[in-house]
């Protein structure tokens, strides 16, 4: 992960702030500066609420190399009250206890350690409601 | 609009080629190609390859593989749509003869892949999906068509042993092509007890890493008897082509391919033909479940029956619509770039009564569905002998 690239996200990965269609009121994670659905261009900064539910999940067993020692680890799309999604990674659950539908909280944690540095990656992730 | 036959085909043997560069696949399948079509002179070329620069560290591949084809100065085009590289390749040297540019194109597609370790090639896959807001988070390209599996299977009650006979028959159906990687055949049980790579997905839900090339020749429809040397004329009839948002999660229906029903229906309204007309279809079976969801979108069957068409047999070889005679890129392996193209190849060999052991008997419409990351593009074409 670039340092640039890093730092331009941080108030998606910090502060889940996206962008919500002065027009149709349809709300974007990440911002995006064209609605796709009525092709308005006037947004307005909004923070995505902490709860939602899952509606999709996998646990994986074969990691990229950065979360190879988090393995088994659950990852998920959650649905964030209001309708808004987000893939994140399904934490403090053991994977039995993790279902479709289930209700989340948005947590902000330690996502993984990058580059011979260890530099801290930090992100959002859902922990069961 | 000219009209635009495929008059020559060619596939290298598909697998861990690890005596040849990505440039030798690819001059060898252009050669198979160009001496099938009984052509001297090349006047373009497009070329499918997702990511020769992430697998080989080489780039600038059109001049690359003009170059060593040794086909002199003419224009030659690289494509870049994730796995459906290849599939757009063919599209647009289709539109090029067919806008009457020029007469003679080679398409081809090539992937190296096994150059890199295992952890570079898994990297290299997944730039595919949205690098910001889904590899982020540790999920995998496996992990993202898990996800689809698990929504697929919450929905319309999908059983893991389903999406096990999508891999038996396609390696059953690849034991028969001499050109796939894998062409073992396996049981639902050894699906079933493979290794878990993203649940509910094993290691033999998964298509395989591979190096190969496949690559064809067209022309006008109106030239192609020059060439064909007695050998049937197979048509591109339709073609088409949609994308979709790229991160999975920005989708409303998890398990529903968008990109492949827009595709499928502008390439059935050019051809003129529905998936009724089809006597066989090669799908894009980068995992199991991929199968699946692919002959729903394609109007195959009902949205929410694909898993029950296996239990059924529909689409086996001998069934009422055989999907992936070729193996899919499950037997016959998915060098990324080169798949699209491959799987013109097998409708061609198909149409033309070539495909020994496993020809479809009076095959006459073919189609192919190639797709790109999770479907975020697709390609589809249909081809027909007359």
């Amino acid at each position: 992960m670039s340092l640039p690239s890093y730092w331009r996200e941080i108030p998606q990965r910090y502060r889940l702030e996206a962008s919500c269609c002065t027009k149709c009121g349809a709300t974007y994670f990440p911002p995006r500066v064209v609605c796709s659905g009525c092709g308005c261009r006037q947004f307005e900064t909004v923070n995505l609420p902490e709860t939602g539910k899952l509606v999709t999940y996998t646990i994986i067993h074969v990691a990229p190399s950065r979360f190879v020692d988090q393995v088994p680890y659950a990852v998920g799309i959650v649905e964030f009250d209001g309708g808004t999604r987000a893939m994140m990674q399904v934490v403090d659950v053991s994977e039995d206890k993790i279902k479709i539908g289930m209700p989340v909280r948005i947590e902000f944690r330690k996502l993984y350690s990058d580059g011979e540095a260890g530099v801290i990656c930090y992100g959002y992730k859902a922990v069961p409601a | 609009m000219r009209r635009v036959a495929v008059i020559g085909i060619g596939m290298t043997k598909w697998g861990e080629l690890w005596e040849k560069s990505l440039r030798d696949i690819f001059v060898e399948a252009a050669l198979l190609a160009i001496d099938d079509a009984g052509v001297d002179k090349i006047e373009a070329m497009y070329v499918g390859c997702m990511t020769g620069g992430l697998f080989t560290g080489q780039e600038h591949l059109a001049s690359v593989l003009a170059d060593y084809l040794g086909v002199g100065h003419i224009p030659s085009v690289r494509l870049e749509s994730a796995c459906a590289s290849g599939g757009l390749a063919f599209r647009h040297g289709f539109i090029d003869v067919a806008s009457g540019m020029h007469d003679i194109v080679l398409v081809g597609g090539v992937e190296k892949m096994t150059d890199v370790s295992g952890d570079e090639a898994t990297y290299a896959l997944a730039t595919a999906a949205d690098q910001e807001y889904e590899v982020y988070s540790g999920v995998t390209f496996p992990g993202l068509y898990a996800m689809m599996a698990m929504d697929h299977m919450n929905k319309y009650g999908t059983t893991r042993e389903q999406l096990a006979k999508v891999a038996v028959k396609n390696h059953k159906n690849g034991s028969k092509n001499p050109l796939a990687q894998f062409p073992g055949k396996i049981s639902v049980e050894d699906v079933i007890n493979s290794v878990m790579v993203a649940d509910p997905l094993r290691i033999l839900d998964c298509s395989p890493i591979t190096d190969g090339s496949a690559c064809a020749v067209l022309c006008p429809l109106d030239d192609a008897k020059k060439y064909a040397k007695g050998k049937p004329i197979v048509e591109v009839t339709g073609t088409g082509h949609a994308t979709d948002t790229i991160a999975l999660h920005a989708r409303k229906d998890l398990c529903y391919l968008t990109s492949t029903e827009l595709a499928a229906k502008e390439a059935y309204k050019m051809a003129g033909k529905g998936p009724k007309d089809l006597d066989l279809v090669e799908v894009h079976d980068c995992f199991t479940i991929a199968e699946i969801m692919v002959t729903e979108a394609l109007g195959l069957v009902e949205k929410g029956k694909g898993g029950k068409a296996l239990d059924d047999g529909l689409t086996e070889f001998g069934g009422k619509m055989p999907v992936n005679v070729s193996g899919g890129l499950k037997s016959k392996g998915h060098p990324v770039g080169a798949t699209g193209v491959a799987q013109i190849y097998e409708i061609v060999k198909q149409l033309r009564g070539d495909a020994g052991e496993r020809q479809v008997k009076g095959a006459k419409v073919g189609m192919t569905q190639n797709m790109g990351g999770s479907g975020g593009s697709t390609v589809c074409h249909i081809l027909e002998v007359k």
